[in-house]
C-alpha cells in the first residue's frame, strides 16, 4: 500500500474539487457531507494499511519515497513532487487523517443547516490535502508548498463567516492576521531553505540530512536552525508570533479543533523532528528552541487562567501546550515531542468538539460565565469533555499523562531544573484553568437566561465524541515509560528511534539520574495537578468569592492578563500603524507625489518656461525677422573675414 | 525571398488585419470588433507554429531571416528568435485576443480607431520581441508609443490627457537616450565591423570588448531607457497615471507586454552587449529593485483605489525581475524570466478583475465596497486565484519565479551577499499584506453599500477572458517545466557568458580588491 501513499493527498484534493465546483449548485447537505468524509476516511484507510505493511518491516527498509513527477530543475536544484513513507510521516499521516476524519464527520453535524456548507467542506478538505503535502513531501520545497497552503486554508476557515461579527471588526479581519503572521514566519522559513541550498546544494531530505551529518560547522548550521525556527514560531503560535491564534477561533469550531489545535499548528513541531539532525547540531538554537518554549508555555497559560471565552481559553491552552512540544524538541525529546502531539491531538480536538456542542447547546453564545450546570442536559458531552480535561491536566493513566510525563522528564535530564520547574508550574496552571472552565460550565448552578435551552448535541456529533474519549484514554499506553514497564514498554519512541537516531547521536545526553528521581518527579506533578484540581473545584465550586476578591486585591495583575499582557496593541503601536502611517504619508504622498513627479513636472514647468521665452522672437513681424537675418549675415561674414587670417 | 520565416507571418499578420480594419464602415461595430478578435486569434495560432518548430535544446537564434532594408547603413530587416524571446512573443500573441475580448462593454466609443490601435500596438510589441537588428528594434520600440498614447489619451479616463502625455515624455527621454547610444555603439563597433552596423548578432561579438569606461556609459544610456519602461525606482511614477487612466484593455496590455520591455530589453542588450559593466552596476541596480520590490509594496498598500493599487504592486513585482536579472545566476535569470510570464498573467488578471467590476459599479475606491462574495461568488473566487496567484502561494505561478529568483540572488557570486535575498523576501510578507487587505476589504465583511447588491456575477464572456489566463496560472504552478525547459539553454548561455566575460572577471576582480 506505501506505494499508493500518494492517494492520502490525492483525495482530499479530490474532494476539493469535487464539493468546490458542484457542491453549491447540486449537492444536498448529506452528499457534500459524505464526499467530504469520505475522502478523509479514505485516506486514512491508506494511510492506516501502509502502517500496518511497514510495522511487517525490518526497520532499516521503513523508509520510503514515492515520487510521481518532476516539479521543476535548474542546474542543480531538482524537485521532485514526491513523498516519503517513514515512521514519523505514517504517524503524522494517522493523525491527520484518523482526527481529521472524525472532526469531518462531526462537522456534518455542527454545519447543519449552514448555507456555505460545501464550500465548508471543500476547504476542511484543501486543508487535508496541504497538510498531507506537508508532512509527506520527501523534499523542503513539498514540505513548504503544504505549510503554505495550511495558511491560506486556515485564513479561508478562519474568515469562514467573513461577514459576522468578531470583537472590534469581522471574522476577516482575524483571517488576514493569521494569514500574514504566518507569513512573517514563513519568510524565516524560505532562508532557512536558501541556507539549506546554499549550503549542501539540494533541498531533498534523503541528501540533506546525511551530509548535515557529515559536516561540523556549527555557525552555519546555528543560522539554519534559528531561521527553520522562526518558520515554526509562526505555524505553531509560538512567541514572538503566537498572536494570530487566539483570534483564529472566529472560525467555526470544528475548524478550531482541526487546524487550530490537533494538527496544522504542530507543523512546527513536525518540521523541528523531521530536522531534527539540523537542530541537533545547532546548539544554542537548541537552547532557544527549548527556553522559547517553555516561557510560551507559562506565558499563555498565566493568560488561560482569567479568559471568559470558553474557545480562547482553550486556545491559550492550545499555545501553553504547543509551548511544551518545543520544549521538548529544544530538550531532544523528539519523540516525546511528536508523542505529545498525538496525544494533544485526540484531547485537545476533544476538548474543541466538546466546546463545539456546547456552544451548539447555548445558541452561540461562548461566555463560561453564563454557562453553569449543563451536566445533566448534555450527558456525553459532559463525560467526554471531562476525560479531556483529566487528561489534558496529565492525571493517570489517560494519555496526556504520559506524554507530558515523558517530556518534563526529558527536560529535567537533559535541560535542567529551571526548565522542568517552568514546565510543573505550567502544568498546574492547565489543570486548574481546565477544571476552572469544566466546573463553571457543567456543575454548579445554572447561569443563563430562560430563554437558553440547552440540549445534548446530535449523534453524529457525540459520536465522534466518545471516540476522541477513547483515544485520550488509550492513546498514552503505546508510550509508557521505562520505568513501570522496562526496557522495551515504551513502543512509540521505539518505533520513532531511527528517525531521530543520527539527532541522538549528535546531541549524545546520557541520563545520569536514576528511576527514583524519575517516580518522585512524578509524583510531584501529579500530585501537583490533582491539588489543581481541587483548588479549582473549591474556588469556582464552592467559594465563587475568592476569584472575585483575588481579581479585586491585584487588580493591575489581573487587567494585565485579561489583555494577553497588550501584546496585541503593542504590535500595533509599536509596528502596525507606523508602517502604514509612513507609507502613506511619507512614501506616497510627499516622496511619489511631491519630490519624483515634483522633479518630472518641474522639469517640464522649466521647458515651457523657456519655451515661453522663446516663443516671443517669433513674433510675426517680418521687419524684425528681416533685421534679425541682416545682423546674421553681418555676424556670418565677420567671422569668415577673422578666419581668413 | 525563398524562406520567408514564420516570425514575419506572425508579424505582418496582425498589421495586414488592422489595414483591413480601416476598410469596414466603422458603424458595424460588431464586425469590427469580430474581425479584430479573428485576426488577433489567427496571430496566435501562427505564433504557435513558431512555437512548435522551435528547437529549445538548440543554442541560437531560430527562424532567421535577414533582408537587405537601407544598405547605405548596413541596416536590415533582420528577425528571429531564442528560448527567452519566444516566451514573450506567445505572450504578446496571447494576451492580444483577451484584451480584445475584455474591451467588448468597456470600449464604445470609436470602436474601429481602438481595435486599428490595439492591432498596430500588437506589431510593434511583436516587431520588439523578434527584431535582430537595433535599428528595427528601435522602431518598432517607437512605433508602439503612438497606439499606447492614443489608447490611454482617447479611451482613458477623467485625466487621460496628463497620463497620456507624462507616459509619452517619460518613455520619449528615454528612448532618445537610446537612440543616441545606438548610433554611437554602431559607429564605435563599425571599426571592427568594416563600416556602421546594427547588427545585434555581430555587435554580440564586438561589442563586449569595447573600452570599459565607453562601455559604462553606453550601458547606462541604453538602461535607463529599459529602465524607465520596467520601471525600476524611481523612474516609476509615469506608471500609476497611465494605469488608472487607461482603459482596461490598455492596462492590460501596458502591465502584460509593455513592462516587459523593458526587462527584456535589459537582458537582450544590456547584457549580453555590455557583460562588464553589467556586472559592475548590478549591485546598483539589484538595490534600486529591492527599494522597488519594497517601496512599490507599501504604496501598494495604502491605495484607495483599486487600479492604483495594482498598478504599484507592479512595480513591486517587476523589481524581482529586475533583482533575477542582475544576480546573473541560472536559478535566478530563470526566475526572472518566468515572473515576466507570471507578472502578465498575475497582475492581467487583477486588471481584468477591476476593470470587471468598474464595468458595474463605475467606481475603483476601495471604500465604496464591501461584502460582495455573496452578491457575486463567481467573481469573487477568480479575484482571489488572482491574489494568491500574485502574492506567490505555492502550487500556483507567482511562487516558482519569486521562489528562483531569491534562491539565485542568495547564491549569487556577483551580489555576494544575502543581504539582497532577505531584504527582497520581505516582499513576500508585504505582497500578502497589501493584497489580502485589499481583498479583504472589496470582498469580506458586511455590505454597507446598498448598490452593490444590484451587481451581477460573471457573465460568460468575462469567463472566457478570465479560464485561459487561469490555466496558465495553475499550469505554471504546478508543472512549470514546459515554460522554463524554453528558456534554459537560453539562460544557461547568457549567465554563463556574462559571467565568464573576460573583462568582466577582470572588473570583477578589481570590485574584489576595492572592497
Amino acid at each position: 500500500m506505501t506505494q499508493y501513499i500518494y492517494l492520502t493527498v490525492l483525495l482530499p484534493l479530490l474532494g476539493f474539487i469535487v464539493n468546490g465546483i458542484f457542491g453549491k449548485k447540486y449537492f444536498s447537505e448529506k452528499i457534500s457531507g459524505i464526499i467530504g468524509s469520505g475522502t478523509i476516511g479514505a485516506s486514512f484507510l491508506v494511510a492506516l494499511l501502509s502502517f500496518i505493511q511497514v510495522l511487517g518491516l525490518p526497520s532499516e527498509q521503513r523508509s520510503i519515497e514515492v515520487s510521481l513527477f518532476n516539479w521543476f530543475n535548474i542546474g542543480n536544484l531538482n524537485i521532485n513532487v514526491a513523498y516519503q513513507v517513514d515512521q514519523l510521516s505514517l504517524i503524522m499521516a494517522l493523525i491527520v487523517t484518523g482526527v481529521g476524519f472524525i472532526i469531518h464527520v462531526y462537522s456534518i453535524g455542527y454545519m447543519h443547516n449552514d448555507k456555505g456548507f460545501a464550500r465548508f467542506f471543500a476547504y476542511l478538505n484543501l486543508f487535508i490535502f496541504a497538510m498531507m503535502n506537508l508532512i509527506l513531501g520527501s523534499n523542503f520545497l513539498i514540505l513548504f508548498l503544504g505549510w503554505e497552503g495550511v495558511g491560506l486554508c486556515s485564513y479561508l476557515l478562519i474568515g469562514f463567516w467573513y461577514d459576522r461579527k468578531f470583537e472590534k471588526s469581522t471574522t476577516s479581519d482575524a483571517a488576514k492576521k493569521a494569514f500574514i503572521v504566518n507569513r512573517i514566519g514563513d519568510f524565516g522559513f524560505l532562508i532557512g531553505l536558501f541556507l539549506i541550498y546554499l549550503t549542501f546544494g539540494s533541498l531533498n531530505f534523503k541528501e540533506v540530512f546525511p551530509a548535515v551529518n557529515a559536516m561540523s560547522n556549527t555557525t552555519i548550521f546555528n543560522l539554519i536552525a534559528l531561521f527553520l525556527f522562526i518558520g515554526a514560531t509562526g505555524k505553531s503560535a509560538q512567541i514572538p508570533l503566537f498572536v494570530w491564534l487566539p483570534d483564529a477561533m472566529a472560525g467555526p469550531t470544528p475548524v478550531s479543533a482541526l487546524i487550530h489545535a490537533a494538527t496544522m499548528v504542530t507543523a512546527g513541531v513536525y518540521m523541528v523532528a523531521r530536522c531534527s539532525v539540523i537542530f541537533a547540531s545547532a546548539p544554542a538554537i537548541m537552547t532557544l528552541v527549548a527556553v522559547i518554549g517553555a516561557v510560551t508555555a507559562i506565558f499563555a497559560a498565566t493568560i488561560g487562567l482569567v479568559q471568559t471565552d470558553i474557545k480562547k481559553i482553550l486556545a491559550y491552552s492550545t499555545i501553553s501546550q504547543l509551548g511544551y512540544m518545543f520544549l521538548a524538541m529544544g530538550v531532544g525529546a523528539f519523540s516525546a515531542g511528536i508523542f505529545h502531539v498525538m496525544t494533544h491531538a485526540f484531547f485537545k480536538a476533544l476538548l474543541f468538539l466538546g466546546a463545539g456542542s456546547i456552544i451548539h447547546a447555548m445558541h452561540d453564545k461562548q461566555d463560561i460565565t453564563n454557562y453553569g450546570g449543563l451536566k445533566k442536559y448534555m450527558p456525553a458531552t459532559y463525560k467526554t469533555f471531562l476525560i479531556a480535561a483529566l487528561a489534558i491536566s496529565g492525571i493517570p493513566p489517560l494519555s496526556g499523562f504520559f506524554s507530558k510525563d515523558e517530556i518534563l522528564w526529558n527536560a529535567f535530564a537533559n535541560g535542567g531544573v529551571v526548565l522542568w520547574l517552568v514546565g510543573v508550574v505550567t502544568s498546574l496552571m492547565t489543570a486548574f484553568y481546565m477544571f476552572r472552565l469544566y466546573y463553571l460550565t457543567f456543575e454548579g448552578k445554572e447561569r443563563f437566561g430562560h430563554d437558553a435551552h440547552p440540549h445534548e448535541s446530535p449523534k453524529i456529533m457525540t459520536i465522534p465524541l466518545i471516540i476522541l474519549a477513547v483515544l485520550s484514554v488509550i492513546g498514552g499506553f503505546v508510550g509508557i515509560p521505562a520505568v513501570f514497564g522496562g526496557e522495551n514498554s515504551n513502543l512509540f519512541e521505539k518505533w520513532l528511534e531511527p528517525v531521530f537516531a543520527d539527532a541522538n547521536r549528535k546531541l549524545s545526553f546520557y541520563n545520569s539520574y536514576g528511576h527514583t528521581t524519575e517516580i518522585l518527579l512524578m509524583l510531584v506533578t501529579v500530585t501537583g495537578a490533582v491539588c489543581s484540581i481541587l483548588l479549582a473545584r473549591f474556588i469556582y465550586l464552592k467559594r465563587i468569592s475568592i476569584a472575585d476578591n483575588l481579581s479585586r486585591t491585584f487588580p493591575k495583575v489581573y487587567k494585565i492578563l485579561l489583555n494577553k499582557y497588550y501584546v496585541d496593541e503593542i504590535y500595533n503601536t509599536a509596528v502596525v500603524n507606523p508602517i502604514v502611517k509612513i507609507s502613506d504619508r511619507f512614501l506616497w504622498k510627499i516622496t511619489d507625489n511631491k519630490l519624483i513627479d515634483g522633479l518630472v513636472n518641474g522639469t517640464a514647468d522649466v521647458i515651457l518656461l523657456i519655451s515661453g521665452y522663446i516663443r516671443k522672437i517669433q513674433t510675426g513681424v517680418t521687419q524684425i525677422y528681416a533685421l534679425v537675418m541682416v545682423l546674421g549675415i553681418g555676424l556670418a561674414i565677420f567671422w569668415l573675414i577673422l578666419s581668413i587670417k | 525571398m525563398e524562406n520567408i520565416s514564420l516570425l514575419t507571418y506572425t508579424l505582418f499578420l496582425p498589421l495586414l488585419g488592422a489595414i483591413l480594419i480601416l476598410f469596414i464602415n466603422k458603424r458595424k461595430e460588431n464586425a469590427i470588433r469580430l474581425s479584430g478578435l479573428v485576426i488577433s486569434i489567427l496571430t496566435f495560432i501562427v505564433s504557435l507554429f513558431v512555437f512548435f518548430n522551435f528547437n529549445p535544446s538548440a543554442d541560437n537564434f531560430q527562424m532567421v531571416q535577414k533582408v537587405g532594408w537601407i544598405k547605405n547603413l548596413n541596416i536590415s530587416y533582420q528577425v528571429g528568435i531564442d528560448g527567452f524571446s519566444l516566451l514573450l512573443l506567445m505572450l504578446t500573441t496571447f494576451l492580444t485576443p483577451i484584451t480584445l475580448l475584455s474591451a467588448r462593454n468597456s470600449i464604445n466609443k470609436q470602436v474601429k480607431e481602438f481595435t486599428f490601435f490595439m492591432l498596430i500596438l500588437e506589431v510593434g510589441m511583436i516587431g520588439v520581441f523578434i527584431s535582430l537588428d537595433l535599428f528595427l528594434f528601435y522602431i518598432f520600440w517607437e512605433a508602439m508609443l503612438i497606439p499606447m498614447y492614443f489608447i490611454i489619451g482617447i479611451w482613458g479616463g477623467d485625466r487621460r490627457i496628463y497620463a497620456a502625455v507624462k507616459f509619452f515624455l517619460f518613455t520619449m527621454f528615454g528612448s532618445l537616450l537610446m537612440l543616441v547610444a545606438i548610433v554611437w555603439l554602431a559607429i564605435y563597433a563599425g571599426q571592427y565591423l568594416g563600416g556602421f552596423s546594427t547588427d545585434l548578432l555581430a555587435l554580440y561579438k564586438v561589442a563586449p570588448s569595447i573600452a570599459s569606461n565607453v562601455q559604462n556609459y553606453l550601458f547606462w544610456a541604453f538602461c535607463l531607457s529599459f529602465a524607465i519602461k520596467v520601471p525600476i525606482f524611481p523612474l516609476h511614477t509615469w506608471l500609476p497615471d497611465a494605469h488608472v487612466q487607461a482603459p482596461t484593455a490598455g492596462s492590460v496590455i501596458l502591465a502584460g507586454v509593455l513592462l516587459k520591455m523593458g526587462t527584456y530589453g535589459l537582458v537582450r542588450f544590456c547584457l549580453p552587449l555590455f557583460p562588464s559593466a553589467s556586472i559592475q552596476f548590478a549591485p546598483i541596480l539589484s538595490i534600486l529593485a529591492i527599494i522597488g520590490i519594497i517601496y512599490g509594496a507599501l504604496v501598494s498598500m495604502v491605495q484607495t483605489d483599486m487600479k492604483k493599487l495594482v498598478a504599484y504592486s507592479s512595480v513591486s513585482h517587476l523589481g524581482f525581475v529586475v533583482l533575477g536579472i542582475f544576480a546573473f545566476t541560472q536559478e535566478s535569470m530563470q526566475g526572472a524570466i518566468i515572473q515576466m510570464i507570471n507578472h502578465v498573467l498575475s497582475t492581467g488578471a487583477l486588471f481584468l478583475i477591476v476593470g470587471i467590476i468598474y464595468e458595474r459599479t463605475h467606481t475603483r475606491e476601495i471604500s465604496e465596497y464591501g461584502g460582495i462574495a455573496k452578491i457575486v461568488p463567481l467573481f469573487s473566487i477568480a479575484f482571489m486565484i488572482a491574489s494568491l496567484s500574485s502574492m506567490g502561494l505555492p502550487g500556483l505561478n507567482g511562487f516558482i519565479g519569486e521562489f528562483l529568483i531569491l534562491l539565485g540572488v542568495f547564491k549569487s557570486n556577483v551580489l555576494n551577499n544575502w543581504m539582497y535575498a532577505i531584504f527582497a523576501a520581505t516582499g513576500v510578507i508585504l505582497s500578502a499584506v497589501y493584497l489580502l487587505w485589499l481583498y479583504q476589504r472589496v470582498v469580506f465583511g458586511e455590505v454597507k453599500n446598498e448598490k452593490l447588491y444590484k451587481l451581477t456575477d460573471l457573465s460568460a464572456r468575462e469567463m472566457f477572458v478570465l479560464i485561459p489566463v487561469f490555466v496558465f496560472i495553475f499550469w505554471i504552478g504546478i508543472y512549470p517545466n514546459t515554460f522554463l525547459n524554453i528558456s534554459k539553454t537560453f539562460s544557461a548561455r547568457i549567465v554563463n557568458q556574462v559571467t565568464t566575460d573576460n573583462a568582466a572577471k577582470i572588473k570583477l576582480s578589481e570590485n574584489i580588491k576595492d572592497k
